[in-house]
This record gives C-alpha cells, sequence and structure tokens, in this order.
C-alpha cells in the first residue's frame, strides 16, 4: 500500500513546480501520514521526508505568492477596457 | 456676510426649510387626505421590529414609499407580500427631514399577481427549459484564485465589504470592473462585464480573473431588475470563469443567481467563498511540517533504539539452537500423531472400499455364480442324459443278445450238480460229528476219574489248612495247629494236630489217623477260626 504511493513519485521532484496549492497539500498530507504509520523502509522514509519538505515549500510559496491590490478596470467610451488604475481608496 | 448684502433685493417671499417643508406636507395632506392607490408591493420585508412596515408601492413607471403604523398593521385582515399587486387605502404625507413623501396605508386589499413578478416567473421558466440553470453546468471554484474579478459599482459599500473581506483572508489581486447596478442600461453593462473579464488573454496586459463576483446590496425587486435581465443570464451562463452572483440580501433571488456557479448570501459572503483564509492555510501547511519533522525523529529514535537493543539480544549458540531444537522436538512429538493421522486416513480410504462392498455387490456376484452353476448343472443333466441314453442303447443291444433258453438250460445244470454236492456235504458233515462226539466221551471218562471228588468217593480225604489251601507236608501242621478234613460230597470235619509230629512225616495218612469226632459246636467253632 505504502510502496504504490511511493513508487508514483518521480525520482526528481519536478512535478511539485506544476501542481496546485490543493494537490500539494494531498501530496504532503500523504506523505505525513505515511512517515506518521512508521512502516515505509527507512531509505524510503528519508526520501519522502525530502520531497514533504519540497512539497511544504511550494504550498508556502503558493499562498505568498499573491499580489495584493485593488485596480479598476479603465473603460473608454465604447465601454471597452483600455488599462488598469487603482481603485480609489474609499 | 458682504456677499450676502451684496444680493439683489426681491420681492419673492423668502423661507426657511423648515417653513416650506411643512407648508408643502400641509398641501400634500389636504390634498390627498384620503386616496386608494392601486400597485404593487415592493421592498416588504415583514414589519420592523418597532411593528410597522415600511415598503413601497410601484407600478412599471414609478414608485412611492409606503407605511403602515403598528396599530393599522395589527388591524390588516390582510398583510401585505412582496410582489402582489394591492389596492391600498390611506393618506399621503411627506418628511420634511429628508424631502420624501410616503402614504401612510390603512388598508389593503390584493388586486392580483404582481406584473413584474409574472414577467419574471415567466422568464427564469423559458432559461430553465434551456438548461441554463442545469446544476451539471455549474462549474468548480478554484481553490487558490489569484486575480477575483469583481463586476459592481465601484464606490459603495458592496466593493468596499468585498475588499475589506478579501484582504483578512488572503490579500489578493482583485479588478473591479464598473458598472451602473440599477436603473435603465444596467443590465446590459452587468452583461458586457462578464464577457469582457473573459475576453482577457491569460497573459495579456491585465491579468484574466480565476474567478468572478457579480454583486449588488440589498434592494427591492425593481431595484435588482437589471441582474434579471435576460443577456445578464446569458452572459453568465457563456463564461468560461466561474461565476459568484451576490446580488441584494438573502431572500432576493434574481436570474443571475440561478445561472452562476455559485450564490452567495452578500457580497461579503461572496469574498468567503472566493477565496480561503490565508492564515489557515499557512497553519495547516506548517501543521504539516511539523508532523512531517516529529514522524522522521521519532522513525530514526525508533531504528536507533532498535539497532542498540538488537545489539544487546544477539542470541547465544544455545539461543540459536534452541528452536531447531524445538522443532525436532515437536515434530519428534507429532510422529506418533502422524502415524495415528495415517491410520485414520487408511481406515478411512478402507472405508470407502468397503463401502462399495455393498450387499447388492455380493448378491449380483452370487446372481452371477448361480447362473453359472445353473447353466453348468443344465450342461451337466444334458451330457448325463446323453450318456444314459447310450449306456441305454448299449444295454438294450446287449440284451436284445440274451437269450433266454440258453440261459435255462445252463442253470438247470448247474442245480443238478449242486444237488449232488450238498448230499455229499451232509454226509460228510454227519460223519464228522459223530467221530468227534464219540472222542469227546471217551476223554470225558478218563478226565473224571481223575477228578479230586471221584477220589474222595473212593475213600480218600483232602487236608486243609487255612485259608482252605490243600496241605500236603505234614511239617506245615504242627501241633496244636486247626486244620479241616473234606470228605466226599463236600461234608468237612475240623481237627487240631497233636503230638509231636515228625518232621519227615507229611503223609496225608497221619492225620486221618489221630482224627478224633469234636462236637459240631467245636467245628462251628473251629470254623469260625478258620473263617476269622
Amino acid at each position: 500500500m505504502a510502496d504504490e504511493q511511493i513508487d508514483d513519485i518521480p525520482a526528481d521532484d519536478s512535478d511539485i513546480k506544476r501542481m496546485s496549492f490543493e494537490q500539494a497539500m494531498a501530496s504532503l498530507e500523504r506523505i505525513v501520514t505515511d512517515l506518521e504509520r512508521g512502516d515505509v523502509p527507512l531509505d524510503r522514509s528519508i526520501r519522502i521526508y525530502e520531497r514533504g519538505e519540497k512539497l511544504k515549500n511550494h504550498c508556502d510559496r503558493l499562498l505568498s505568492a499573491a499580489e495584493d491590490k485593488v485596480e479598476k478596470i479603465k473603460l473608454n467610451r465604447a465601454g471597452k477596457p483600455v488599462g488598469v488604475e487603482p481603485l480609489d481608496p474609499e | 456676510m458682504s456677499l450676502l448684502d451684496n444680493d439683489p433685493p426681491s420681492n419673492v417671499a423668502e423661507f426657511t426649510v423648515s417653513e416650506i417643508s411643512i407648508s408643502l406636507k400641509r398641501t400634500v395632506e389636504d390634498a390627498f387626505g384620503h386616496v386608494r392607490v392601486r400597485g404593487e408591493v415592493s421592498g416588504y420585508r415583514g414589519p420592523h421590529s418597532s411593528g410597522h412596515a415600511y415598503f413601497a408601492l410601484k407600478d412599471d413607471k414609478a414608485r412611492i414609499d409606503a407605511v403602515i403604523w403598528r396599530g393599522s398593521f395589527s388591524n390588516l385582515a390582510f398583510k401585505p407580500q412582496e410582489g402582489l399587486e394591492i389596492i391600498a387605502t390611506g393618506r399621503l404625507t411627506t418628511y420634511p427631514g429628508s424631502s420624501k413623501y410616503q402614504i401612510v396605508i390603512e388598508d389593503i386589499k390584493p388586486a392580483g399577481a404582481g406584473a413584474l413578478m409574472a414577467l419574471l416567473d415567466e422568464r427564469r421558466r423559458k432559461l430553465e427549459a434551456e438548461g441554463l440553470f442545469a446544476p451539471e453546468r455549474k462549474k468548480r471554484l478554484p481553490f487558490l484564485p489569484r486575480v477575483i474579478g469583481v463586476v459592481t459599482s465601484p464606490t459603495g459599500a458592496v466593493i468596499r465589504d468585498i475588499r475589506h473581506r478579501i484582504t483578512d483572508r488572503f490579500p489578493v489581486h482583485v479588478l473591479v470592473w464598473p458598472v451602473k447596478v440599477q436603473g435603465e442600461g444596467s443590465g446590459d453593462a452587468v452583461a458586457r462585464a462578464i464577457t469582457g473579464f473573459n475576453a482577457f488573454e491569460p497573459d495579456g496586459p491585465i491579468p484574466r480573473p480565476d474567478v468572478l463576483i457579480v454583486a449588488r446590496g440589498g434592494g427591492s425587486l425593481e431595484d435588482l431588475w437589471g441582474f434579471n435581465d435576460e443577456a445578464v443570464v446569458r452572459a453568465a451562463a457563456d463564461s468560461d470563469i466561474p461565476l459568484i452572483s451576490a446580488v441584494g440580501h438573502e431572500t432576493d433571488w434574481t436570474l443571475i443567481d440561478h445561472v452562476a456557479d455559485r450564490r452567495a448570501p452578500t457580497p461579503t459572503g461572496a469574498a468567503e467563498i472566493a477565496v480561503p483564509v490565508r492564515a489557515e492555510l499557512l497553519a495547516d501547511v506548517a501543521a504539516f511540517h511539523a508532523r512531517q519533522g516529529n514522524a522522521i525523529s521519532r522513525r530514526l529514535d525508533h531504528d536507533r533504539r532498535q539497532v542498540v537493543q538488537t545489539a544487546r539480544a544477539l542470541p547465544s549458540p544455545d539461543m540459536l539452537l534452541a528452536l531447531p531444537r524445538r522443532r525436532l522436538d515437536d515434530a519428534a512429538s507429532g510422529l506418533g500423531s502422524q502415524f495415528l493421522l495415517v491410520v485414520s486416513e487408511s481406515r478411512q480410504t478402507f472405508g470407502g472400499v468397503a463401502a462399495r462392498l455393498s450387499l447388492s455387490t455380493l448378491e449380483g456376484a452370487i446372481r452371477e455364480k448361480r447362473g453359472s452353476l445353473r447353466h453348468a448343472a443344465l450342461e451337466a443333466e444334458q451330457a448325463m442324459a446323453g450318456r444314459l441314453s447310450r449306456q441305454r442303447q448299449l444295454f438294450q443291444r446287449i440284451t436284445a443278445n440274451l437269450q433266454p433258453i440258453g440261459l435255462k438250460a445252463r442253470s438247470e445244470a448247474a442245480r443238478l450238480k449242486l444237488d449232488t454236492v450238498s448230499e455229499r456235504f451232509d454226509r460228510a458233515r454227519t460223519r464228522l460229528t459223530e467221530d468227534r462226539r464219540e472222542r469227546l466221551r471217551q476223554t470225558w471218562r478218563v478226565a473224571s476219574g481223575l477228578g479230586p471228588k471221584r477220589v474222595l468217593e473212593r475213600g480218600y480225604t483232602i487236608i486243609r489248612g487255612e485259608g482252605d489251601v490243600p496241605i500236603t507236608d505234614p511239617a506245615l501242621l504242627p501241633p496244636g495247629t486247626a486244620f479241616a478234613v473234606e470228605f466226599a460230597g463236600n461234608n468237612r470235619i475240623g481237627a487240631l494236630a497233636s503230638g509231636e509230629a515228625a518232621p519227615g512225616s507229611t503223609r496225608p495218612a497221619a492225620p486221618r489217623k489221630r482224627k478224633k469226632a469234636t462236637p459240631p459246636e467245636a467245628e462251628r467253632a473251629q470254623g469260625s477260626l478258620f473263617d476269622g
């Protein structure tokens, strides 16, 4: 069971970059569960632990990368968007 | 001050705001002190906590605020309902504080279904029939949107509430498409905004939103009418970007609510649906991270302890041998039971075979044997009969050759010969018998002369000693010895030997000479002596 989950891990963890937050969290949770169950061989434990670290960093990155700004679409007379401007703070 | 003083003089009467407001109020109340107004109930949400009810009456071009005071409200036979067309009886009054006028309703009567509601209902059914509201059309919202497009008025409480709530939860890039959210043309504007956001290129100068919020604050059915616009509904249905509707309050349903992927009860609610709480997610990630660290530490600690314990528990040679030894013992002790097992298996096999040896099998075999026996008997019988008949034929052949006449002649001759022979035999036998009888008589004559009895008859006696034994030697009869003298005819007398007997005188005559008669008593006594 545990082996199947580990075996689907790519060798270089390059898939993590493309993961959504939910996917990364699900992978991280699975790794944590496997590690806590303690029935994974030691070398694999270390391997998935490293992967877990990368997943955690990816999640942190996704949570911090969001842009914090509020803008208003500028429309021309025909109602077409021509750009953005800051929304007037009220 | 100087500016006011310099105003040109005027003869127009000068009112204060209060004066003109009160004047207006009086005029209105005088003119419309008792009216009946037909219209649709709009913006009705039940009586206020004060017990008064505030709403509006409207038709398709105009509306008038309405109020029912608590006292009148409790007396109503028919309570107002949203969208219901009614005929209200009451009076008009103004509210000087805010330049408003209203109708104070004392009684209402229903006047048929509201025209707007009927129109809305008809449109909803038509769009629903096209499948625009089908659940399977609903798109899943992104979990972590990076850009949120909001279609609403750029001013007012709605965008402010959304902004604040998003910032509180998860600050992201918010793009506001400003629209008119009420009145003529608002529907078209909202539809164009939805379509416009969808037209953005993912890598264009303006980022394409991951999710859209179409929002407007609470209002009457008429206020929200733009969001029932068919163009809005179709634009929302065509949107590739998932869309959250947040129009009016929770009790207000507009058609965009039906077509949206999610409906939020309020603009704030829409912000909550659109973004998760970043702090919670960070905490979740941190929690997983901590658990992972703890798990790997525990694992390593555990393994380390295992190594130590295993090293400590390295077994002695004796212990290494213990298990095989025990297995050997087990196996040895199992031999007996194994044997029993084999026996029981064999017994079962035997049972199987024995079961096949049924009575019917035996009977079958017997039947078969009996059949062959019968067959053999039949054959034997036939063979016997064959032989018999052959023998009979032979016999008949032989008997046919037997001549009875010849046989008779031979028999006669034999009988003659036999008669002669038997005569001679008889004669010979008689002669032989006579001869033998004569010889017997002669022999017997000699023999009887020699018998002791005949001797006694001639005067001799026999001396018999003890035990009737004949005594032939006088030495056997010392003086004083009792003896018996036997005469002819078995007559006896007892006697005693007397004197001194000469050792050589054994002649039987001597006792006879000295014999003297003895009384019968004595004889008897002597006899008894001898008998004893």
